[in-house]
């Protein structure tokens, strides 16, 4: 049996007659990255806020790394985490602010520069934190959360404000870190990188836990979707027709028909192309991306 | 908890708040002490509401800390501002997630703040003092003023009766910050509600209903500075105080352990 790093069983926290969680389930295997998605006000902060007891909850137990979230003592000196983005002193340097945690927490100063070094800031580490753009605030954010080398980290959108190569950055980071053995939870809500990197996913919808599993899961439950692009533009609408008739459904976007059917069913397009007289330019097979599904999943609208 | 004092003292001494600190003290004290001693002869007063303490009173043991027992209530306010913002501002900046994620304990959390701040509020006390008898002993020559009874045992003895006085009337005023900063979460609201009402609500109150004014925590914190009076003992503004610090002090740790870190 795998073991896991977070478990939360019936997790539930109401807001006077809000519910922000309400009987959450799921589990978050000892040494993955799971993602941890939802649109805002679904619960995400509020929750990773409970796995870290600042808050308490309205019902339902959850576990950290083996211990009740009643004890937080017993399983935050291993758990590094960043909650709703960089939050520090600002008139102290970075270096300052990650020293006011390291003693707070009893971890050796000398992890300070080490952690800097890391996070790309050893240069600036001796400003002060006010003068630090988005992208370097973001960085000490991360900087901090390792701090107690944590067998648990837990993101709150750790690449809100990174240019590409910082994004990038922090996934080398979140990957080096899984290596280790460590476990990532990590929301974002740049679902494609989530999808790059996460194994394991617990999606949110208005307070509900809609997914909780594996990400290859999830996309394999999904539809596939037929692409099938005309060789000239004005076939397009001639074609849709024939295959609605024929009872499949379909959009049309880009210059290509989308149409929903198993990938067994490109045959039979290609064939009715054909027949009417309709030369395809390129016919294939995509599963739905995360974000596809992840829209589908909460009915969101892009 | 010793981990959270030296955290805490780290964030203290950052230069901004320590050298501000500094100078407004050092500022205070120099100005008040200097009042003293060069306005002498001034038939305006030299003293609180425009007294006259003229050569031969300051001569007297007293004389060496009469200038640092007016800046007493001063320090009192700057320690109410820097105790409220202190604890308040680990609410509006978020980083009170930051502590209690490293820290879970929050009373620890609570104590090592206090304590931090106790040691700050006493080297400004020890700071304004030391800078107020410099003057007192620079300026008396100026002011014909007799030092001679000012290195007495005496007069040691009063410097540091006031200087304890002085330190817990200023613990008084900055735990009454602290308890402003957490109930209200918002350090410009905790200075504004502290400073308006020990420097201007506790009068108003005090001057309309002459028989609150004993029983007002200000009123009682500048008392316990100035050593007591006839009028208020040193011993019944003590138990006031104490009553007040107590029933706040417990609401609000009450607050801080159980209140939900939303933001």
């Amino acid at each position: 049996m795998e073991k896991v790093a977070i478990s939360a069983s019936d997790l539930t926290k109401i807001y006077g007659e809000r519910a922000a969680l309400s009987h959450g389930n799921f589990v978050v295997p000892e040494g993955s990255i799971c993602g941890f998605v939802g649109p805002n006000g679904s619960g995400k902060t509020t929750t990773i806020r409970m796995l870290l007891g600042l808050i308490a909850p309205s019902g339902g137990t959850a576990t950290v790394l083996g211990e009740s979230i009643s004890h937080p003592e017993k399983y935050l000196p291993r758990v590094g985490a960043m909650i709703e983005g960089p939050a520090f002193y600002p008139a102290l340097s970075g270096r300052e602010n990650l020293k006011v945690l390291a003693e707070l927490g009893g971890f050796p100063l000398s992890r300070v520069d080490q952690l800097l070094a890391k996070v790309d800031l050893a240069d600036r580490g001796g400003s002060k934190f006010k003068t630090y753009s988005l992208g370097m605030k973001q960085r000490l954010g991360i900087a901090a959360a390792l701090l107690p080398n944590p067998k648990l980290l837990i993101l709150d959108e750790p690449t809100n404000g990174l240019d590409p190569s910082g994004i990038q950055e922090v996934r080398g980071i979140i990957r080096d870190l899984a290596d280790s053995g460590t476990t990532v939870f990590v929301s974002s809500h740049i679902l494609s990188e989530l999808e790059m990197i996460c194994e394991y996913l617990v999606m949110l919808r208005e307070g509900k836990v809609i997914f909780s599993g594996r990400t290859q899961e999830l996309l394999s439950g999904q539809k596939p979707i037929i692409v099938a692009k005309p060789e000239y533009d004005v076939d397009l609408t001639n074609l849709a027709k024939k295959l609605t008739d024929s009872g499949f459904n379909l959009s049309i976007s880009d210059g290509s028909l989308h149409i929903e059917a198993a990938q067994e069913a490109s045959a039979t397009i290609n064939r009715m192309a054909f027949e009417a007289g309709i030369t395809l330019a390129s016919i294939s097979v995509v599963l739905p991306t995360l974000e596809e599904t992840f829209f589908e999943m909460t009915g969101d609208s892009k | 908890m010793i981990r959270v004092v030296i955290a805490e003292l780290r964030k203290l001494r950052r230069p901004t708040l320590l050298l501000g600190t500094i100078a407004t003290v050092g500022g205070l004290s120099a100005l008040f002490t200097s009042i003293i001693f060069l306005m002498i002869d001034s038939e305006n007063g030299n003293s609180e509401r425009g007294e006259r303490v003229g050569p031969e009173e300051l001569s007297q043991a007293m004389g060496l800390v009469y200038g640092f027992r007016l800046v007493g209530v001063f320090l009192g306010i700057v320690s109410l501002c820097i105790f409220a913002s202190q604890t308040a501002q680990e609410y509006s900046l978020g980083t009170l997630r930051n502590l209690l994620v490293r820290q879970p304990s929050r009373m620890k959390i609570l104590a090592g703040k206090f304590i931090s701040m106790k040691i700050f509020a006493l080297v400004m006390v020890l700071f304004a003092g030391a800078l107020s008898i410099l003057i007192s002993f620079a300026l008396a020559g100026r002011a014909n003023v007799d030092t001679s009874a000012w290195t007495t045992s005496a007069a040691m003895e009063l410097l540091f009766k006031s200087t304890l006085n002085i330190f817990i009337a200023t613990l008084c005023f900055g735990t009454f910050g602290m308890i402003l900063g957490l109930v209200l979460r918002s350090p410009i609201s905790a200075i504004a509600v502290g400073v308006l009402w020990n420097l201007i609500l506790e009068n108003i109150l005090a001057a309309l209903i002459k028989s609150t004014g004993k029983w007002l925590p200000g009123t009682n914190f500048s008392n316990l500075g100035e050593g007591g009076n006839p009028d208020l003992t040193y011993r019944h503004s003590l138990a006031v105080s104490l009553g007040y610090l107590i029933i706040g002090g417990a609401i609000s740790a009450v607050l801080f352990k159980r209140r939900d870190v939303a933001n």
